[in-house]
């Protein structure tokens, strides 16, 4: 797993991400109350050890627009990076060159202009779930015995349709690709889940469920019959058996059971992989980020993920908190500016109604700013160790590589206080090395 | 506010979106507003993630029928989280009378089984609870005069509401397929409309378009599309594209400020700057309303709130949706 990391030496300056650190790039800058530490997301994505980048968050707040700017970003320091994408909307996929889903990464032909002179490298790809399980099926078992698998209609359907097997297909490509040793920094976006948790949940559920006793039960009555199945199963499962025919329909059944006899070989392998992969995310070599946007919903979905990753100690990075509205005259309040345009529109004419006009669009802002502060205000308090990028809204939608890069140097523009450097020593000096 | 044509006199409907555009608000704004005036609606959420009693602030909901909110001129809205365990259960007690089994069924984790190797029946399940609903009688009067379901995204509403092609892959009679029939049957009837939710940004209005086309292409009815959280024009409209543009005379501005008692000289930049960009917001949902526009349906539009969504500002947007027609 561990082929073709580089690196190993630590550059002065940066934080340490190995060992215990449930955060990487820290640092923590004014100490005011409320307030979360910065997220410097420049030192995560151009230190060497880190190889992993892990967007996660609700769906709609930006997750993939993050990782295609966050890729281009540490391309354009000069690292060979991946961004495997699950579900782009069509113009960042335009943008990004992706004009097919199909599981392999290209060349982002048009960042070249911004990451040749550097030496680095950007490539992106789909992620397509049946061929990356269909893949794995392959590898796994003899060609015969793949073909009968991949014939089976309930293979079929749980290729392309059970819940979690795209969470589960990305960890295994993702597993994939860190394997094959050809990028040194890989950055994932995560499935629309249903729940935040269903990413993490979705290998072990599947292992699980393919692994498990009630499937295994189940396909009893392939290789027992009669008797000897009852005997194997008890009363209980029996009716279970029945009901579930009646309610399924007993060809779905002939299927499953068929599906785990041709699987019996593989269920070791597929316990393993997931487990691999698990193992995989907790190295300190992995970067989660959660990705928010400052509404009520998706923040709340961010601090169950805060809190899921920090219960199975995975390397939580910091929250990267979308489509802001800061204020560029921030000592203006709302309440004063719509005082003083009061006061112009009583005035009248042309210039003096355009000028309250303008006063007004300022007051709005500064109301949806406060709003947005609280929210944010409320998740330092609850996290108060969890570093915060936050990342101001843009009039238009995300067209091209420019817009992206705009993006990206949002995401890793400098922290604007005291020597954040310092600090980060200090806390680093605290833990074991790795 | 509607382009054309009147809220459909659907009994049953079911509201989609992308991710983010709030669909749940909305579901229970619609809700409410159909409630108004005495009527009995049915609030119902399927995803099973609680976003209906956090938005009315009351304790997670049960898998039953509970009242939430008492909508304008004395109707009421009640609630429903279905849980596809339980409506299994009650799916097995009413055609097999198998409560105590299905019981032991719940222990051995057979259920989760069930709806793990054959997603569809977690659809099926959840879509004969709400047609349930629909089509109940109480004392030969229906139990409710609407329903309003919180649908799972535009990206899977179209499957979720494919009931008969989950079934096809199942069973091939019986009561499923009996079952799985009816629904379909309301699905596809004119006592259905399906709305979706959408906000003025490019990925949403995309998204509402594809599933538009996808809906239509399997047979179920389109309703109409509401769009959230639109932004009012602030600036002069003739200043608009000034303003984008970045062409306003800064100094007249800062002349204008000074009058009203500010420091014109360091306002007028920020300002400016800030009007440009509610300019091109504003060009840019102009450029999305129309897209939807061409896409010919029903549009309804509720505007953004700015501060906490809570059960008072549900009303708000309640009584935008009644008066522009949602009864």
């Amino acid at each position: 797993m561990s082929a073709g990391r580089t690196g190993t030496a630590h550059t002065p300056g940066t934080a340490r991400t190995t060992g215990t650190a449930r955060t990487t790039g820290t640092a923590r800058t004014a100490g005011t109350a409320g307030a979360s530490p910065a997220l410097d997301l420049a030192s995560v994505l151009t230190d060497p050890r880190t190889r992993i980048i892990v967007c996660c968050g609700a769906g709609g707040v930006g997750k993939t627009t993050t990782s295609a700017a966050l890729a281009l970003a540490a391309a354009e320091t000069g690292r060979q990076v991946v961004v495997m994408t699950i579900d782009p909307a069509r113009r960042l996929a335009q943008s990004l060159g992706l004009r097919q889903l199909d599981n392999t990464p290209r060349d982002v032909a048009a960042a070249a202009e911004f990451t040749g002179a550097s030496g680095g490298r950007l490539q992106a790809m789909m992620l397509d779930m049946k061929r990356t399980f269909d893949e794995i099926v392959e590898a796994h078992s003899e060609p015969a015995r793949a073909r009968q698998i991949l014939e089976n209609p309930f293979y079929q359907a749980l290729s392309s349709s059970f819940a979690g097997t795209q969470e589960y297909m990305a960890m295994e490509k993702l597993g994939q690709l860190r394997e094959s040793g050809r990028w040194d920094l890989i950055i994932v976006d995560t499935p629309p889940s249903r729940s935040a948790l269903d990413f993490l949940d979705a290998p072990h559920r599947m292992s699980r469920f393919l692994d498990g006793t009630m499937i295994r039960l189940l396909s009893a009555p392939a290789r027992a019959g009669g008797r000897a199945y009852l005997k194997v199963v008890g009363a209980g499962l029996a009716i279970f058996g029945r009901i579930i025919a009646k309610i399924l329909g007993g060809q779905l059944l002939r299927d499953v059971s068929h599906f785990v006899g041709a699987l019996d070989t593989m269920f070791g392998s597929f316990r393993q992989r997931a487990q691999a992969t698990y193992d995989l995310l907790r190295q300190p070599g992995t970067a989660f980020l959660v990705v928010a946007t400052p509404e009520p919903d998706a923040l709340r979905e961010a601090s169950y993920f805060v809190d899921r990753l920090s219960s199975d100690q995975m390397p939580l990075a910091g929250l990267v908190l979308n489509r802001v509205h800061p204020s560029s005259a921030p000592s203006l309040s709302a309440g004063r500016a719509e005082g003083a345009a009061e006061t112009l529109s009583a005035v009248g004419g042309r210039d003096a109604v355009l000028a309250a006009s303008l006063l007004q669009v300022h007051a709005q802002r500064m109301r949806t700013n406060a709003h947005e502060q609280r929210l944010a205000r409320q998740f330092a308090s609850a996290h108060p160790e969890v570093p915060v990028r936050s990342v101001p809204a843009s009039a238009q939608d995300v067209y091209d590589l420019d817009a992206l890069r705009e993006i990206g140097a949002h995401l890793t523009a400098p922290i604007p206080s005291r020597s954040s450097t310092k600090t980060r020593t200090r806390r680093a000096s605290n833990r074991p090395p790795a | 506010m509607p382009t054309k044509a009147t809220w459909p006199a659907a009994r049953l409907h079911v509201v989609t979106g992308k991710g983010g555009t709030g669909k749940t608000t909305v579901a229970a704004a619609v809700a409410l507003s159909l409630a108004a005036g005495g009527r009995r609606v049915l609030l119902v959420e399927v995803e099973e993630r609680q976003g209906i009693a956090q938005l009315f602030d009351t304790p997670p909901l049960p898998y039953e029928e509970r009242r939430v909110a008492v909508a304008r001129g004395g109707g009421e809205v009640r609630a429903l989280a279905v849980d596809v365990e339980a409506a299994l259960l009650e799916y097995l007690e009413m055609f097999y009378n198998l409560k105590r089994a299905g019981r032991a069924l719940r222990r051995m984790g057979a259920v989760d089984f069930a709806t793990a190797i054959a997603p569809g029946l977690r659809d099926v399940l959840l879509t004969g609870k709400i047609k349930e609903a629909v089509t109940r009688q109480v004392k030969g009067a229906r139990a409710y005069d609407a329903v309003v379901v919180d649908a799972p995204p535009t990206g899977r509403i179209a499957r979720f509401l494919s009931v008969t092609k989950h079934v096809a892959g199942l069973a091939k009679g019986g009561p499923i397929k009996t079952q799985s029939d009816g629904v379909m049957a309301v699905l596809r009837s004119s006592q259905t409309a399906i709305h979706i939710v959408t906000v003025l940004e490019d990925m949403p209005v995309q998204e509402t378009a594809d599933a538009i086309a996808e809906l239509r292409a399997i047979g179920l009815p389109v309703g109409s599309i509401i769009v959230n959280m639109a932004s009012q024009p602030l600036l002069p409209v003739g200043a608009m594209a000034r303003a984008a543009g970045g062409r306003l005379d800064s100094a007249t501005i800062a002349a204008s400020l000074k009058e009203a008692g500010l420091d014109g000289e360091s306002l007028a930049g920020p300002l400016l700057l800030e009007a440009a960009e509610h300019a091109q917001g504003w060009r840019a949902q102009l450029a999305c309303r129309a897209r939807l526009q061409e896409l010919g349906r029903l549009t309804y539009e509720l505007p953004k709130l700015t501060g906490r969504i809570d059960t008072g500002s549900l009303y708000e947007l309640a009584d935008q949706l009644t008066q522009a027609g949602v009864r």
